[in-house]
């Protein structure tokens, strides 16, 4: 699994490089486009243009890899979700906890830096 | 003239609108959030506006990475509930107020506000959340028409601080020369500190935090002197969004009065917060 960095800033750089991926994930705000992306995930990639590393990050759902590709959790998130995973699941990936470990460092009054 | 009576700040969370959807703000983890609501919302019931202008941010639902505007007002009739990939939310649709949009547009642009225009705009979680901390039970319409105001957050580099501060300064003008009796809530929505992606993920800075709602009412100069860089570093990348509470509080006068305000950990993977303000100078009689 890809290590996570500290900090994804999505400028400009990164908006250009991560544009079909994020592309592709924000489609699925559409109740079809879910649907068809459902019904072949890879062809579904290939109409959006993914790069091939790209391709295969939303195939395995490698979350750490899309952001190193570009991607906006906010466009994720609506992956994610049609996976039924939370924002929780998502902050255990990127921190190496289970998704009930990282929902319970929230209840104590979340994670402290500096 | 239109007035603006108050001003409230609120985190825009989107669990916090499923909290209300799926009637679980009795919940334990739920029901400490709801009950600090308590006061400002009875407040606020009693102290009803025409007009709503809400400043909020679009998260990939009616802006995506083709053309990202960094300030923008929705100047349509109405605006629909967005689906943001799960279903829209179970809320009424939302009533525009097109004359007062034209009007911000363009005392706006003549004020050197080069700010984009939105006809059509489907409202996410960042605007109706907002709404149902001010009206929970809303019944079939909401009780007031609504102009969005919408700041980049997202896309580095977001505007600065102190240009949303003076966003809302401009907004505040604009809406007290609108030639119509109306009573007008702003609304800055989004924060407080958290952080979604990366190894950071799950940061809360309530030192921060609480310098933030203390210095937002008499001292929004010490908050509008921060870089965007400060605002990732303190209160996280998606912590910035915090900026937009600036543009409410540029939007009211100097003559302000804390109502209430709470603050609470979590909500999701945030430290939620209100803060409402009423404008003393807008009170009946009194002229600026
Ligand atoms: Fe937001």
């Amino acid at each position: 699994m890809t290590e996570a960095r500290d900090d994804y800033v999505l400028d400009v750089k990164q908006s250009r490089r991560g544009y079909a991926l994020n592309r592709l994930c924000g489609s699925l705000k559409d109740a079809d486009n879910r649907r068809r992306f459902s019904e072949d995930e890879a062809a579904y990639c290939d109409a959006y243009k993914l790069s091939p590393e790209q391709k295969r990050a939303v195939l395995e759902r490698d979350w750490t890899a899309m952001l190193d590709l570009g991607a906006s959790i906010f466009y994720t998130f609506k992956l994610a979700m049609l996976d039924q995973k939370s924002m929780q699941y998502l902050g255990g990936v990127f921190t190496g906890m289970s998704a009930e470990e990282f929902a319970s460092a929230m209840r104590s009054g979340g994670r402290k830096f500096g | 003239m239109a007035r603006i009576t108050w001003g409230m700040a609120t985190s825009h969370v989107p669990s916090i609108g499923a909290a209300m959807d799926n009637h679980k703000t009795e919940d334990p983890y739920w029901k400490p959030l709801f009950d600090g609501y308590e006061k400002a919302r009875t407040w606020m019931a009693e102290h009803q506006p025409d007009v709503a202008v809400i400043v909020y941010n679009d998260h990939a639902n009616a802006i995506d990475m083709d053309l990202v505007p960094t300030f923008g007002i929705g100047t349509a009739e109405s605006y629909d509930v967005a689906d943001e990939g799960w279903g829209p939310r179970p809320v009424p649709s939302v009533v525009g107020a097109p004359d007062l949009s034209e009007h911000m547009v363009r005392e706006l642009i003549d004020d050197s506000f080069d700010i984009a225009t939105f006809h059509q705009l489907d409202v996410d979680h960042g605007l109706t959340v907002p709404l149902s901390v001010y009206c929970p039970e809303p019944g079939e319409s909401w009780p007031c028409a609504v102009v969005p105001v919408l700041v980049n957050v997202i896309q580095y580099p977001q505007p600065t601080a102190a240009r949303c501060y003076a966003l809302g300064q401009a907004i505040g003008r604009a809406i007290r020369s609108f030639p119509q009796d109306l009573k007008v809530a702003v609304f800055g929505t989004g924060g407080m500190s958290h952080q979604l992606s990366g190894a950071r993920a799950g940061l809360i800075n309530e030192r921060f935090d609480r310098m933030f709602l203390d210095k937002i009412e008499h001292r929004p100069e010490a908050l509008t002197a921060l870089t965007r860089e400060d605002y990732i570093a303190e209160a996280g990348t998606e912590g910035i969004e915090l900026i937009m509470w600036l543009v409410m509080r540029g939007a009211m006068s100097d003559n302000i009065a804390r109502v209430h305000d709470t603050y609470h950990v979590p909500a999701s993977n945030t430290a939620a917060a209100l803060a409402l303000f009423e404008d003393l100078d807008s009170r009946e009689g009194v002229t600026a």
